[in-house]
This record gives structure tokens, C-alpha cells and sequence, in this order.
């Protein structure tokens, strides 16, 4: 069964926990909480992603290729559960930068029509 | 932590499998910042609330997922996705037509509100269990049990109706001002009868049922107050009843009041009234019994004459099916079931073979991380979509045929004909289909996916055997059983309507053609003024082209079957015991030549049988033997219907109530000798002719004939004979259909399951014969090989069929007409089809093992 890579675009609007996730792990590798902290911390605290939405999100993020499991264990101090981290795909990559560039476009027309931050 | 944990089993378990412990450990971490208690608190709710949503997300990714799968899998192998989408359409569809009519006709309680309190009356005489009664009786019934809230009466009486166009003849019922309150639904126009117009002598009321409405009133609501003149008497309207209100059968078009008059209640032995009674709340039917059955004694005490051997029976108007309408349905509805049957182990057996085909391909996900659960949770998926779409067809399939069944559907019922889909159907058809899918649908995938390991990818696809293989082979063998049973049902009621239909009925139906001119009373109560009309009509009808002869008689043979009345040869005792009784008729001459009933001895009547004349009898033979056996019946005299008769022709014996019923001994007499006004039930209505020439052409020819002696006569109920005579077996033949439809679809879907195990042993045989050929085995072996496997499968299943056929056919012996349950000639077929199963099933997949190529066999390895 070869399936053709799917564009970027098909993806796309992504929900906003897929969207937080891609950007979680976009430069290292994380695991789940890892990922819920960096959420928590880039949001000022309001965004905390239920274990059920984190996983979920996940699991579906894996079949679509967007992420991938790693096998490597960073430092022995993090490691001290049974825990997976995972790994931005070079389509992940490609559907964060799609899922920016439709926000950047939307943010832009809003601007244009008035809706500047700060002035609504 | 442990609540967590089963809080988790929302989640599938792949999901919880892959991911349950660090959800775990995230709570765990939660869980320590968040205090006490509150904060526990809010942590918990947040949590019941956040599971259960996402839980049910990943549910719904699942089912999208396998869904998707299905398609494409079905997509692949459209073959096994049509014959499984069939199989339980035919076995869907089956059942949900049979119930539909059981449902409706023995189930469901009738569309009339507290109508389990509603009860029919009958008189019982030796001989009939179902009388009607005579005004007399039910009046006393009425007023010395103490059963009832409230006692009414009816009767069906055919009317002509002049006043919308030309006169029409329609299906009437008079009845009494209690009766239809009785059933508790209220008129959609106007209001029901008062006891006032229930009077002898009140002004004519009329209720019109919904159709008749519509039809000839085009649902105009002035209706009411409209006159119109029912056999010459003038009625107004004062009522339309709602749509679905039938009673006391489908054919009923409008309600008149009964108007009993005094005179009315002088002889007890005038039985024509149909009893309905409502119980009074709280009382059993057998106390009700009881009660009547006191009453009946009383009676007997008080009237010894006449009510000497008169009992009483009540049933629940709910009940009244005939034993025989009864069996018909429950015959059916075993036959669907036995489909089903066939048709779930059929679809079992196609989904473990596809599982098994698809073994390695399920070994390979297993292989890659998909968890059993997953695995099944795909397999039943599948099975549902199939089996759904199969009940949708069945749906179809069970509304396509509902016109056909509909005549299953006893008219002694206040229903409907025609079957209607409504939730209750529906819902049946949904349970069986989720049943279907269900059951015989994950049960082979919970059996692969048992096994599915890493075994199934080291060997080839040989593994199928063993156990699986014997499950398969039973299924095969529940199959063969249940379509054995199907094929010796429907053969022995096959052989038993050829019986029926072989009977002699007594008279020649072929050229002959019927119709009626019913005169109303009040206009030819004199029997010279019918003597005139028939006269004309009668003389005009035999000048037609074709016809040879024509007469006129009281009711046809088969159409009315009953029109008994009790005689006396002497004794001077008015018993109505069936040993007794005789059926009466009034004809003008010719009737016998007409239907050529031979005559024996005698005469026929004859025009010179005036009322002044000698009054005079033809008889048949059976009356004869009952009285005067071995002895000359002509000039010896009778008392039958008020009148002393002497006897001045013998004719032959007809079936007046049917070909599956014995009949009454029948006596004919001169339709011009009765009393004005008297008998006038007994009336001559039916026209009979024989004619050489085509029937057709004749029918408009009479309508001028009749409308020129009378402009206000209706000719109604224009059949042939030889109809009347199909119609007697008409249900019986519908019967025979279905239930051979039914027989004929399990015997393809047996030898589909037999053809099904043997192409699959023998394609994970073929190594072995690859290697029994290369060792020397003739190939005339390998194809005996197969074919006695396919053999021991239907025999095995072929014994216990035969058995349970018998006791199927012990069961309907009441349908059988006569033909033995065990029935050599039946039972014959029956294997003989069976094994023509057999070898249709086992002749490809033998052909098939004989052309192994050893060679190619054996390097599959």
C-alpha cells in the first residue's frame, strides 16, 4: 500500500492543541508532560492541555505522519519513568509553517480592516 | 489512582494500552499539585468531564478509520461484499415480512381502545362451534348475564346505493346503537347512532366510512345531512368514521342501524346476528363463560324446542383467526426464521473464510504493533457495515413483497390489509440485523483473532484446519438441516393444495360466468315482482350469442358457506345439530344444467312449480342417503324453513363450503315458491350462465339488460366460476409460494455453504494432493475424495433435517389436507434435492483438487 505524501494544506485549519504540540517540539524532542510545561509556559499559563487531549492529539498526529516516536533517551535525570518522546517530521515541519502562514495571512486582513491589537 | 485507572477504560484499549501509563503518571503529577481539598475536588470534575469528551473523540477517530478500511476492503472484494450483503437481505427480509403480518394479526391488540375487554358472541349448536345468534337469545343474554358493560349486535348486509351515479352495490354493516360506541372511536364528522334511530320504523341514519368518504364525497364536509336510498329506503348521513377504523373487516364501506322490530325476535332458531360484547372491568374471559353458560341453561329450560341444544361460546374479538389463518402464519413465520438461520451461518461462514484467507495479512498488523483488540474491533466493524446493509435491502425486499402477503391477513380481523412499516418493524428489523452482524459476525473474528500470532506469518496458507475447519463444517451442517426442514414443509403443503385443487367440486366451473343483482326487500318483497325480473333478465340473458344456460340462485357455491337450516323428516323436533342440517337454496331452473350438476333422479325445478302448485324440493344425494338410504327419496316429504316439501329430484353433491371443508347436504327450492317477504336473505341474487363463447364481451351486454328492467339495480361482483373456484385455495396457494421461495433460497444458500467449505479445504489442501498425485493417487481419488466429504457434510445434517421435518409436519398436520407428515413422495424430493445440493456444492472445488498440478503444488512450499 504506497500512499502518496499528502500535502500540507490537507491539513489544515489545525486544531489549536495540534498546533501547540507542533510548535512544542520543533526544536527538541519532548514527552508528554514535557510537552504540557512548554504549552503551559509559552501561553502564561492559559493553555493546560488534559492528558486525554494531549494523547489523543498524539495518536492522531502519529498516523498522520506529522510526528514520529524517537528511540534515543536524552539525560538519565529526565529518564527516570518509561516515557516516549517525540519528534517533529519534515511534514510536521511543513504543515506548522502552512498552519503560520494561513494565521499570518488572517492576522494581516484583520489588520488592514482595523482590528489592530490593543485598539479593539 | 486506581479510580484513575478505571476512569481510563473509557478509552479503547489500544489507546489505553499505548498510552495509559503516562496518563497515569501526568494525573499522578497533577494530583500532588493541587491541594486539598478543593482543588481535588475541581481537579476530578474537570477530569470526569475532560475523559469522557476525548475518550468518545477517540472512539469516533477509530470507528472513521475502520470504516475507511471497510470501504476499501469491501471495494477489493465486491464478490463477497454483494453475497454477503444478499444473505442477509434474504434472511433480513424474510423475517421482517413474516413478522410484520404475525406482528399485526397475532401480536398486536386491535386499534380499539380497552379492546382485550372486547368479546365475540357465537351460539354453539353439535356440530358448529361458531353460530350466530338469533335476536331472541342475544337479547336475553344481554339482559340476564352479568358480564357485560354493554352487548351489541351487527350484521353484513350488501346494499345497493342509488343517489351517487349509477347504482352501486356496497358493503354494509347494520348495527345496533350500542355497537360502535362499544369500540370506543369517536366519528372524524358528525356522531354515531342513538338508541332513537335504532327503532323499528325510525327514520334511516347512515355513518360512511373514511374511503367512501374520499371517494365519492370527495371528503366534502356538507356531507352530512345528504340523503341517499339504500335499497330503495331513504337514509341521511350523520357520520363519517376516521381512516383507519375497519370494522368488522376491510371490506366495510358504511354503517346503518340494525332497527330490530318486534317481529324480529318471534323465532329463536333465525340465527344471523354476530354478538359483541365489552366486559366488565376487571372480569376474566372464562368467568364471562361461565356466566353465559348459565344463561344457556336457563334458556334450554325455558325454550326447550327451539333452544334444546344451544350453547354458548365467547372468544376475545382479538381471537378471531381461524386456527387455519393461525397456522399459516406461524408456518411462515418458522419458515423465515429457518432463512435466517441459513442465511447467519452462511454469512458466519463467509467471514471466517475471508479471515482466514486474510489471516497472514491480520498476523502482519498484529505483527506491527495493532493489538488484538484492534484487530477485532476492524473485523466487527466490517461485519456491522455488511450486515447493515444488508438489513437495509431486507427492508426493501420485505416492503416489495408486503402486497403479496397481504392476503395472509384474515378478513375476520377489523385490520387493514396491507402490512405497514412502522416502528415496530423497523425496530425487529434493526435487532435481527444487529443480532446478524453481531453474533455471527464477531464470532469468527473473535476466533482468528485468538490465534493470530506470529505462527500464521512462518507458515503458509495451509493452517486453516483443525478446529476452525469443523466449526465451518457445523454451520454447513445447521444449513443443510434447516433448508431440509424448509423443502419437506413446502412440499408437503405443495402436495397438499394439489390435493385441494384436485378435489371435484361438484360442478363444471369452466365457461362459466357469475355476477349479482342483490334485490332489495322493500321493493321486490313480492315474490311475483322477482319472478317478473328474473323472467326478463333470464329470457334476454339466453338470447346472447354464446350462452347455453342461465339461472339465477340464492348465493354461489365456495362465495357463501353457509345458509343451513335445520330439517325434519318427521320426528317433529327443530334440531340444528350439524347431523341435521341441511344448506338451502332458492334457483330458478337451469341452475344444474347451467354449473352441470348432474341430476340423478327426478327433475329439476321447473317454472310450473307455482306457489299454488305442490311446493316441491330438489335434494342431493347425500340428503338422500342421510334419510332415506337405499330407499326412492322422489315424492317423499320434509319440513324444512317453515314448509312442507316433497322431494321431486335427486342432483349431485357440490362443495358449497369450499374444497377443504365437508358440506352439508344441499336442497334446492323453486325460487317461486316462498311466502311474500319471507326468506328474503334467501332471495335469488346470483346469475349464473354457461356460455361457449368468450366470457368478457357478455359483461356489459347484462349491465344493459339489468339496467333495462330496472334503472335502479346495481350488477355487482362480476367473476368467473373457475375464479371462485381458485380463490377457494387462493391464501393457501400464496402460502405455498412464499414458503417455496423461502425453501428455494435455503437450498442455494446450503449448497453456497457447502461449495464455500470445500473450495477452501480443498485450496489448503492442495500441497497434499500435489503430493498424494506425485505418489502415484489417481486423480479419480482425489475428486472421490472431495465429493465424499461433501457428501458426509450433507448427510449429517440431512438426518437430524429429516427428523425435524417430520415433527415440523406433525405440527401443520392441520394444513395438510389429508397428506401424511411423513410422506414417502415428499420426502423423497427432498433428499433428492438435497443431494443435487450436494453435488452442486462439491462438483467445482472436486474438479478443482483433480487438476492439482503436483509440480506447481509442491513448489509452493
Amino acid at each position: 500500500m504506497i500512499e502518496k505524501t499528502p500535502q500540507p494544506e490537507s491539513f489544515l485549519p489545525l486544531p489549536p492543541a495540534t498546533f501547540h504540540i507542533l510548535i512544542a517540539v520543533a526544536e527538541e524532542d519532548r514527552h508528554g508532560y514535557a510537552i504540557i510545561q512548554d504549552v503551559e509556559v509559552r501561553t502564561g499559563g492559559a493553555l493546560r492541555l488534559s492528558a486525554g487531549t494531549l494523547y489523543r492529539s498524539i495518536q492522531r498526529m502519529l498516523e498522520q505522519g506529522l510526528l514520529v516516536e524517537t528511540q534515543e533517551r536524552p539525560a538519565p535525570e529526565w529518564d527516570d519513568e518509561r516515557r516516549r518522546y517525540y519528534r517533529i517530521t519534515p511534514l510536521g515541519a511543513r504543515v506548522a509553517r502552512a498552519e503560520t502562514r494561513r494565521l499570518a495571512g488572517l492576522l494581516k486582513m484583520a489588520r488592514d480592516r482595523g482590528f489592530a491589537p490593543g485598539r479593539a | 489512582m486506581r479510580l484513575y485507572r478505571a476512569l481510563l477504560h473509557l478509552y479503547p484499549a489500544s489507546f489505553r494500552n499505548e498510552y495509559g501509563d503516562e496518563m497515569t503518571a501526568l494525573f499522578a503529577r497533577r494530583r500532588r499539585d493541587a491541594g486539598w481539598p478543593v482543588g481535588v475536588l475541581a481537579l476530578w470534575l474537570g477530569l470526569l468531564w475532560e475523559t469522557v469528551g476525548n475518550a468518545a473523540a477517540v472512539h469516533a477517530d477509530i470507528l472513521r478509520q475502520d470504516l475507511r478500511q471497510t470501504a476499501r476492503a469491501l471495494r477489493r472484494s465486491p464478490g463477497f461484499a454483494l453475497t454477503a450483503v444478499l444473505v442477509v437481505a434474504l434472511g433480513v427480509g424474510a423475517n421482517t415480512a413474516a413478522f410484520s403480518l404475525a406482528d399485526k394479526v397475532l401480536v398486536r391488540p386491535l386499534p380499539f381502545p380497552d379492546s382485550e375487554r372486547l368479546v365475540k358472541l357465537w351460539e354453539t349448536v353439535p356440530g358448529y362451534s361458531r353460530m350466530e345468534l338469533s335476536p331472541a337469545d342475544l337479547r336475553d343474554w344481554a339482559a340476564m348475564s352479568h358480564s357485560f358493560e354493554s352487548t351489541g349486535a351487527f350484521v353484513g348486509v350488501p346494499v345497493n346505493i342509488v343517489g351517487l351515479g349509477d347504482p352501486q352495490r356496497l358493503d354494509a354493516t347494520r348495527v345496533t346503537a350500542a355497537t360502535l360506541p362499544m369500540l370506543g372511536v369517536q366519528p372524524v364528522l358528525g356522531r354515531l347512532f342513538t338508541a332513537a334511530e335504532d327503532r323499528d320504523g325510525a327514520e334511516g341514519a347512515l355513518v360512511l366510512s373514511y374511503a367512501l368518504w374520499q371517494a365519492q364525497f370527495g371528503g366534502d364536509p356538507a356531507v352530512l345531512g345528504r340523503p341517499l336510498a339504500i335499497d330503495g329506503e331513504s337514509y341521511k348521513v350523520i357520520g363519517v368514521m376516521p381512516r383507519d377504523f375497519h370494522f368488522p373487516d376491510q371490506q366495510t364501506q358504511l354503517w346503518t342501524a340494525l332497527r330490530l322490530g318486534e317481529d324480529a325476535y318471534q323465532d329463536r332458531n333465525d340465527n344471523y346476528l354476530q354478538g359483541l360484547a365489552k366486559l366488565k372491568h376487571g372480569l376474566s374471559l372464562a368467568q364471562a363463560r361461565a356466566d353465559v353458560a348459565v344463561v344457556t341453561a336457563q334458556l334450554r329450560q325455558q325454550y326447550p324446542r327451539e333452544n334444546h341444544y344451544t350453547g354458548a361460546n365467547l372468544y376475545l374479538l382479538r381471537d378471531e383467526v381461524s386456527k387455519q389463518a393461525r397456522m399459516l402464519l406461524l408456518a411462515l413465520s418458522g419458515a423465515a426464521i429457518c432463512v435466517l438461520l441459513i442465511a447467519c451461518t452462511n454469512l458466519a461462514n463467509l467471514l471466517l473464510a475471508r479471515a482466514l484467507v486474510r489471516e497472514k495479512e491480520l498476523a502482519v498488523r498484529s505483527a506491527m504493533g495493532a493489538g488484538r483488540e484492534r484487530l477485532m474491533r476492524q473485523l466487527g466493524t466490517e461485519s456491522l457495515v455488511l450486515s447493515m446493509l444488508g438489513g437495509v435491502v431486507g427492508v426493501a425486499l420485505a416492503m416489495a413483497v408486503a402486497p403479496l402477503l397481504a392476503r395472509l391477513v384474515p378478513n375476520t380481523l377489523p385490520l387493514a390489509q396491507a402490512a405497514s412499516l412502522d416502528w415496530r418493524v423497523l425496530g425487529f428489523a434493526g435487532l435481527l440485523t444487529a443480532v446478524t452482524g453481531i453474533c455471527f459476525g464477531m464470532a469468527p473474528a473473535w476466533r482468528i483473532c485468538r490465534k493470530t500470532d506470529l505462527s500464521a506469518l512462518r507458515e503458509g496458507p495451509r493452517t486453516g484446519g483443525g478446529r476452525r475447519e469443523r466449526l465451518r463444517s457445523a454451520l454447513v451442517m445447521a444449513e443443510v438441516m434447516a433448508s431440509v426442514v424448509l423443502l419437506v414443509s413446502a412440499g408437503l403443503l405443495m402436495r397438499a393444495l394439489v390435493r385441494l385443487q384436485g378435489v371435484d367440486p361438484g360442478f363444471r366451473s369452466d365457461g362459466v360466468l357469475t355476477l349479482r343483482t342483490a334485490l332489495p326487500w322493500q321493493k321486490y318483497g313480492a315474490t311475483t315482482r322477482r319472478h317478473v325480473f328474473f323472467t326478463r333478465v333470464l329470457d334476454e340473458v339466453r338470447q346472447l350469442p354464446g350462452v347455453t344456460n342461465a339461472a339465477y340462485i340464492s348465493f354461489l357455491p365456495m362465495v357463501m358457506r353457509g345458509g343451513i337450516w335445520p330439517v325434519d323428516v318427521g320426528e317433529h323436533v327443530v334440531e340444528r345439530s350439524e347431523a341435521h342440517t341441511s344448506s338451502l337454496r332458492f334457483v330458478t331452473p337451469g341452475f344444474f344444467a347451467a354449473l352441470q350438476i348432474p341430476i340423478r333422479m327426478g327433475r329439476d325445478v321447473e317454472e310450473s312449480d307455482a306457489p299454488d302448485k305442490v311446493w316441491t324440493a330438489v335434494v342431493s344425494e347425500s340428503f338422500v342417503q342421510r334419510y332415506w338410504p337405499g330407499q326412492d327419496p322422489l315424492g317423499r316429504h320434509f319440513q324444512m324453513a317453515f314448509h312442507d316439501r316433497a322431494v321431486v329430484g335427486v342432483v349431485g353433491d357440490i362443495r358449497v363450503r369450499g374444497l377443504e371443508q365437508s358440506s352439508e347436504p344441499q336442497v334446492y327450492f323453486p325460487y317461486r315458491q316462498v311466502e311474500d317477504s319471507s326468506l328474503m336473505n334467501y332471495a335469488p341474487k346470483d346469475l349464473v350462465l354457461r356460455s361457449w363463447a368468450g366470457l368478457g364481451p357478455l359483461v356489459p351486454q347484462i349491465r344493459r339488460i339489468v339496467h333495462a328492467a330496472d334503472p335502479e339495480q346495481p350488477v355487482s361482483d362480476v367473476r368467473t366460476m373457475s375464479q371462485i373456484v381458485e380463490d377457494d385455495t387462493g391464501a393457501r396457494a400464496v402460502q405455498v409460494r412464499v414458503l417455496g421461495a423461502f425453501a428455494f433460497v435455503a437450498f442455494l444458500l446450503a449448497a453456497v455453504g457447502i461449495h464455500g467449505v470445500l473450495a477452501f479445504a480443498v485450496s489448503s489442501r492442495s500441497q497434499e494432493f500435489g503430493v498424494r498425485i506425485a505418489l502415484g493417487a489417481q486423480r479419480g481419488d482425489i475428486v472421490w475424495m472431495v465429493m465424499r466429504q461433501g457428501a458426509i457434510l450433507a448427510a449429517a445434517g440431512l438426518i437430524p433435517g429429516i427428523v425435524l421435518a417430520y415433527a415440523a409436519g406433525n405440527a401443520m398436520r392441520a394444513l395438510l389436507a389429508g397428506i401424511a407428515p411423513r410422506d414417502t413422495v415428499t420426502f423423497a424430493a427432498a433428499v433428492t434435492l438435497c443431494g443435487l445440493m450436494t453435488l452442486l456444492g462439491s462438483l467445482l472445488p472436486a474438479w478443482r483438487a483433480g487438476r492439482v498440478d503436483p509440480m506447481t503444488a509442491m513448489r509452493q512450499e
